[in-house]
């Protein structure tokens, strides 16, 4: 390729000033389409869930419903999350950094190996050769294809992350920004050092099981389990520290929020990446296969230097926000800067209640659980469903909903459509996901268990009575869940709309404030500040964050000896 | 004076950024660390202080020795039936054996409240779930090992055991019983 023709693959994007190149916007595209896609078959899987584990409902029969879970788990928090994940992994190396993307064919034969694998197991599980779940724990057994279609995925995804650490070679070798890569880059690379860790976890498990499932060797199913979750809770820290990236790029583009310390925040993003729990202790702490010992320490390393890191980012995203705000001239009290946020911007509220659900609930609930013995009244019951959609969905899947409504416009260049509906969803989306969760964590403390399908167990050798108030928190998880899956398909709606029969985003769209572009792209908020009134911002400092983690500090160490409390009443054991 | 620079988190922070942490951030990075070493503590802690944790005792065994382990167990203490299901009472203080099978779990049990036993679990086919329903004392089961818990019942009643792991299309049906008398 000539320099001329090259230098034709960029465009300089009027908001932001970013050099975009014409590959990697492509590639975002194409790996953001197909997560939505796959959100589509995940929720029209969830609408069939959540009407069957509403007892007075209880719609599909019993293999249906096994079926539907797995293609749920395996759509929603395999496929939506790391497809939509390598656009951003394509958008934080080579668009941040305004470099190349480096061998732009081998990266579509990284996307068509993952679209390939994800085809082949749907197929399977819809056709109901792979009625294993999710977890697929051996001594259960899917067609060979099943375990296959996985490998290809991975094989896939793991490409695609070896391309991002190549822009970031290219872009450092082709001088393409001078300083430090900026954090969102970083952050981003962190969440691509885990995904290597977690892929490789995945072949050292689904290999084996793919050769067994062919007759080939055994598989213990203590091992089993202790290397699948070494694949499938790290690639739940893959998705908190991309979530987190998001969370740090919203807030500049939203509210011009700023980072507060580039030494803390990249400081606790190395955390994650040290801290992981490399045999993911938190799903083995009631198992047969491991000792006490073992079990603790796993689970902490002693320090929890993981928790810490999700408590700093939880004061330097919101302390960030709340200074980029103050710097705009909102100044009053504690909280005019939190008062007069964007509220009606989805990408400014998704991102703030992805921050509050995954803060307040998904970390408070997952750090307790995770303790190896409040695990024993909590394992396996729907109290743990109901904590990871509060990470994963409610965190992860709301902030990269809210960064969705700054990539159509920024990356697609397309304009929102049914704005008006796209400045409700978020709201939508994240209240159900809350109600449902909450739901599900009561359903979870009166003892009923997760993936199942009969909460009557008619049929069982002994009768089960329900007390009165599971049919009441029933109701509020099947309403909420109702709610999410609407969020879910608003989301959907205005994101094929959009991206197929959007209006361009034109300079006069930008100059007349047309309708379907969102705040920060009409008029970018200013990204660097320096001089007196950035001096006195900073020595006034972030007094309403600082209120906020009291609040959440509190609402942790309440819940956590709470908890501890329950558990003291159970039978003695040990 | 020199002047405070604030950038966002898309700019590429120039010359060295590895500047002193403010005071706000440094005190709820202490308050944190100092909150994640509790958190921390409380596991060994409990292993001291506490009635409840999941070590027991734990042994390899292959899913035939155990269900004739179990059927010994059975034959041994059987004092009638009931769905088809015998119901075992052992002396107090007696190793209890319980195996998780599709669909079943085997066999029923009477306990002593306030008397501690051994409550053995096993699987013999695909993974299980031991919940003690509404008590939600929760243990994973496996083929292959077996899980001895030292358990004490503190209040009698009629209790259920749940399946909670997804162990195929039964998976509903799997409901045990589990008596405490005082």
């Amino acid at each position: 390729m000539t320099v001329e023709s090259l230098a034709q693959r960029f465009r300089l994007c009027p908001v932001t000033g970013l050099k975009v190149n014409r590959d990697s916007e492509l590639l975002i595209q194409a790996n953001a389409v197909v997560a939505v896609v796959a959100m589509l078959v995940g929720a029209l899987a969830a609408i069939g869930l959540v009407l069957t584990r509403w007892q007075a409902i209880h719609l599909l029969p019993a293999d249906q419903y096994y079926r539907y879970l797995t293609a749920h788990g395996l759509n929603m928090l395999i496929f939506w999350v790391i497809f939509f994940e390598m656009a951003v992994l394509y958008f934080a190396g080579p668009v941040v950094l305004g470099c190349r993307q480096p061998a732009p064919k081998l990266a579509w034969g990284a996307f068509a190996l993952m679209v390939v694998g994800a085809i082949m197991v749907d197929a399977m599980v819809f056709t109901g050769r792979a009625d294993v779940l999710f977890t697929s724990y051996p001594p259960l057994r899917a067609d060979p294809n099943y375990y296959l279609g996985v490998i290809l995925f991975a094989v896939g995804a793991l490409i695609a992350v070896g391309l991002f650490f190549a822009s970031l070679v290219v872009a450092k070798r082709e001088k393409t920004y001078t300083g430090s890569v900026p954090l969102v880059t970083f952050g981003a690379t962190t969440a691509a050092i885990i995904a290597v860790i977690t892929l490789l976890h995945g072949a050292a498990v689904y290999i084996p099981t793919w050769l067994w499932s062919l007759d080939i060797g055994n598989i213990d199913p203590q091992v089993y389990r202790m290397v699948w979750w070494g694949l499938g809770h790290s690639s739940q820290q893959i998705n908190v520290a991309a979530m987190v990236s998001v969370w740090y790029l919203l807030g500049g583009l939203t509210v011009g929020g700023v980072v507060l310390n580039e030494k803390v925040s990249r400081m606790a993003f190395v955390l994650y990446v040290l801290f992981i729990s490399m045999a993911s202790a938190h799903h083995l702490l009631v198992d047969p296969g491991m000792g006490s010992a073992w079990k603790i320490w796993n689970t902490s390393y002693a320090m929890y230097l993981a928790v810490l890191a999700s408590m700093v980012h939880g004061f330097t995203v919101p302390a960030g926000i709340e200074t980029g705000q103050r710097l705009r001239g909102y100044t009053g009290g504690l909280f005019e800067w939190l008062r007069k946020a964007p509220w009606s911007d989805p990408g400014f509220s998704g991102m703030w209640l992805s921050l509050v659900i995954f803060g307040f609930m998904g970390g408070i609930t997952g750090v307790t659980l995770g303790t190896e013995q409040i695990n024993i009244m909590a394992h396996n019951t729907l109290r743990i469903p109901g904590h990871f959609h509060t990470t994963v969905v409610g965190g992860t899947t709301l902030a990269f909903m809210a960064v969705s409504y700054y990539v159509l416009p920024l990356i697609f260049q397309k304009r929102v459509a049914f704005w008006g509906m796209a400045r409700l969803q978020p709201y939508v989306f994240g209240g159900g996901i809350v109600a449902m969760a909450i739901g599900m964590i009561f359903m979870g403390i009166l003892g009923m268990p997760r993936r199942h399908w009969d909460s009557s167990f008619a049929g069982a050798p002994f009768a089960v009575e329900l007390p009165p108030a599971g049919e009441l928190v029933q109701v509020l998880f099947g309403v909420g869940g109702l709610l999410a899956a609407t969020g879910a398909l608003m989301f959907i709606a205005i994101a094929v709309v959009t991206v197929f029969f959007g209006k361009p985003v034109t300079a006069e769209a930008l100059a007349t404030g047309a309708s379907g572009i969102p705040q920060g792209v009409l008029k970018l908020p200013a990204q660097v500040h320096t001089g007196e009134h950035a001096e006195r911002v900073h020595r006034e400092g972030v007094k309403g964050t600082v209120v906020l983690v009291a609040i959440f500090f509190l609402c942790f160490i309440l819940y956590y000896f709470t908890n501890w409390k329950m558990l003291s009443f159970l039978w003695k054991v040990g | 004076m020199s002047t405070h620079e604030f950038h966002s988190a898309v700019v590429a922070p120039q010359g060295i950024w590895w500047a002193p942490t403010g005071r706000q951030e440094k005190t709820w990075i202490a308050i944190a660390f100092a909150w994640c070493l509790v958190l921390f503590a409380m596991m060994p802690f409990w292993h001291f202080k506490g009635g409840q944790n999941p070590s027991g005792i734990r042994y390899r065994v292959t899913p035939e020795a155990y269900e004739a382990r179990v059927e010994r167990f059975v034959n041994e203490y059987k004092i009638g039936e009931e769905s088809g299901i015998p119901i075992v009472e052992p002396p107090p203080g007696a190793d209890v054996y319980l195996v998780g099978r599709q669909w079943q779990w085997y066999p029923a049990l009477k306990l002593k409240k306030g008397v501690q036993y051994t409550l053995h679990l096993s699987a013999s086919d695909v993974n299980h779930g031991f919940s003690l329903y509404p008590v939600n004392l929760n243990f994973q089961v496996l083929p292959g090992y077996d899980y001895g818990l030292r358990v004490v019942p503190n209040r009698a009643g009629d209790f259920r055991i749940i399946c909670n792991e997804f162990c195929g299309i039964g998976h509903h049906l799997m409901v045990g019983k589990v008596l405490v008398v005082e």
